[in-house]
């Protein structure tokens, strides 16, 4: 018997975009108030399984293409080499600097070369819980 | 600040990310295995060079000055540790290139161990007490996966004590990171070590300094050694090397270097406690090393026996005895590493890990004969080699502060350790030849080379001790004097 889950598939295809603007929120408040790398990164995940339960896996696979454990893995080369950098500048491992730059439209704002490495956090969250979701959800 | 005290620890974190990318290509991964502990080799010993010639090396990571930001230390204990864990690793990983097989290869293995090792590095080389935490803790995920890896029946039954009695000891470590950080209010070494002896050592301390021990008993197989022969007999014996040379190692460091740099005043009470500790470890070990016929207990219960050793130049707390303990240790480690390395080939050839099933292999196999025979020379301490000079300390020290009884157990357990060993070696190599060559099970084709290099190193460090004695010292002179400890990470 196939079951009709058009309200699940309608409300988790908005629902998704809503709770991704949220991640990317709380990922770039992170230096001044509550978020950060990893909540973002959690929060992320949690729209990508919410379209997982919505939809089957070859079909949200067939959107998203990506390897979870690659993604794994660039995000801790990224955040690693963030350390690095620093060091061949002569630098001790993981300094980190910042500086206001003026955007046209966007004003005065604050880049820190720490993002880089919450960027990191964030992509190795994500790989990481997709990954043991995927592959405990694959044995079934 | 001295960039070149990170590299230790990230060189194997860069490759194992970089092993993720090449998951299929195994001849990619061996490669990139032996240049990058090669690369590791040189970094350590320029390090070394470097800490022998100007003293302890530190480095402020992110640029934060201690006590507020994270500190890495480089001084000669930990150094000769970190040579020793590379060499070791470097031996381990030829063998495992011919032994560990394509399925467990295809599985991340070489990444695992690469994060194995980084989490051993960054142990060796903190400056702070949460910081080890960390490192431990990515050093036992690492161990948990390569432990289960391959998925047997057996090692799903022993990973998972592993995993628990892990889980559990370190949660008790952070408990008592939080009670001393609650007292102290700070947490890198230095610090604390500088803050105790202000205020002085009061029984709240001592007890959370007891606390801390117990943790680190755990890790160590300092009494708690209940969940390490299972452990260590499950894994392949590549792996099982690895961690009879290097995981307890870790356990013995944190406690040298917590109860020589912070908690030192009270040495009546926690020094001796862990003196008789190791008294009931070698015991206990030793008992255990007599009764079994199966080659992997006889080698596991070996491991739990040298801890126990190692900790009566702690408790003895002389600079004779502390040099003694870390010749001891990194003796230790090689040595460990050759035995199980060889027994692993013994089992690979005859099929079976029982003492009774096999015999008269040096007919077809005398070099590997002959180099277990020195091996086990060498664990016992018999004067050529290097076990020698590390127990001849630690007795000596021993004997000028009365400590008559952990002596005593010490030469007696040494009696144990030489008849256990000589049992494998007798009942393997000499007797009736049942195994011709058609019947091995495999080949021993480069597999003694790594055993080589090790044997090799401990006739070295044997012969050699003039040499390696000044190095010992100069780390004895640190752990024995703190005050140049807390100099090199909080006045510069």
């Amino acid at each position: 018997m196939k079951t009709n889950d058009v309200i699940l598939q309608t409300v988790a295809s908005v629902s998704a975009f809503i709770i991704l603007t949220f991640a990317a929120y709380l990922f770039f408040a992170g230096h001044h108030e509550p978020g950060g790398g990893f909540i973002g990164g959690i929060v992320i995940a949690s729209a990508l399984v919410l379209l997982y339960l919505a939809f089957d896996m070859e079909t949200v696979q067939q959107g998203i293409r990506v390897d979870y454990k690659i993604l794994t893995g660039i995000g801790i080369g990224l955040s690693t080499i963030t350390g690095v950098g620093a060091m061949l500048l002569g630098y001790p491992f993981l300094s980190h600097t910042f500086e206001y730059v003026t955007f046209p439209f966007f004003g005065e704002m604050e880049l820190a070369t720490s993002v880089l490495f919450e960027v990191g956090v964030s992509l190795a969250v994500v790989g990481a819980t997709m990954t043991i979701i995927l592959s405990i959800s694959e044995d079934v | 600040m001295n960039n070149l005290v990170i590299l230790p620890l990230l060189i194997p974190l860069l490759t194992g990310i970089l092993l993720i990318f090449f998951r299929k290509q195994i001849k990619v991964q061996r490669y990139v295995t032996t240049l990058s502990l090669l690369l590791l080799l040189a970094v350590t010993a320029l390090l070394t060079h470097q800490v022998s010639i100007e003293g302890p090396q530190t480095l402020n990571v992110g640029g934060w000055e201690p006590p507020f930001g994270i500190v890495l230390v480089a001084d000669m204990f930990a150094m000769l540790l970190v040579m020793a864990t590379v060499i070791v690793t470097f031996c381990c990983m030829l063998y495992a290139f011919r032994t560990v097989g394509e399925e467990r290869e295809k599985h991340y293995f070489y990444m695992f161990v690469h994060f194995m090792i980084v989490g051993i590095m960054g142990s060796f080389l903190t400056g702070d007490l949460f910081n080890l935490f960390v490192f431990f803790e990515i050093m036992l995920l690492s161990s948990y996966i390569l432990i289960s890896l391959g998925g047997k029946k057996d090692q799903l039954r022993e990973s998972l004590k592993y995993v628990l009695i892990n889980i559990v000891s370190s949660m008790l470590f952070i408990v008592a990171i939080a009670y001393l950080y609650s007292i102290t209010g700070t947490l890198n070494f230095a610090d604390l070590s500088v803050k105790i002896a202000e205020t002085g050592q009061d029984g709240l301390i001592t007890t959370v300094a007891i606390f801390l021990m117990l943790v680190f008993a755990i890790k160590a197989a300092l009494l708690m050694y209940f969940w390490l022969p299972g452990a260590y007999v499950v894994p392949p014996m590549a792996i099982s090397a690895m961690f009879a040379a290097l995981l307890t190692k870790v356990g013995i460091y944190a406690i040298f270097r917590t109860f020589t740099l912070i908690f030192y005043h009270e040495a009546v009470i926690t020094h001796e406690l862990i003196g008789w500790l190791g008294v009931a470890t070698m015991i206990l070990g030793g008992i255990g090393a007599v009764a079994y016929w199966d080659l992997r207990r006889i080698l596991a219960y070996n491991v739990i026996i040298a801890v126990g050793f190692i900790m009566i130049g702690l408790a003895v707390f002389t600079e004779t005895a502390l040099a003694g303990s870390i010749y001891y240790l990194i003796h230790d480690m090689i040595v460990k590493a050759l035995l199980f390395l060889l027994g692993g080939v013994m089992i690979g050839l005859t099929g079976t890990d029982q003492l009774r099933e096999m015999s008269g292999m040096i007919r077809n196999h005398a070099l590997l004969g002959w180099m277990f025979f020195l091996a086990a020379f060498a664990l016992a301490g018999v004067p050529p080699l290097s076990g020698f000079i590390g127990k001849l300390l630690i007795l000596d020290g021993a004997i000028d502060e009365g400590f008559y009884v952990m002596a005593a157990v010490g030469l007696i357990t040494s009696l144990m350790v030489l008849y256990s060993v000589m049992k494998i070696f007798m009942n393997g190599f000499w007797g009736e030849n049942q195994l011709s060559v058609e019947d091995e099970k495999m080949s021993t084709k480069g597999l003694l080379f790594p055993c080589a290099i090790l044997a090799v190193l401990s006739i070295g460090l044997g012969v050699g001790v003039e040499w390696v004695n000044v190095y010992a010292l100069q780390a004895a002179e640190v752990l024995n004097n703190p005050q140049v400890y807390i100099d090199a990470v909080l006045q510069n």
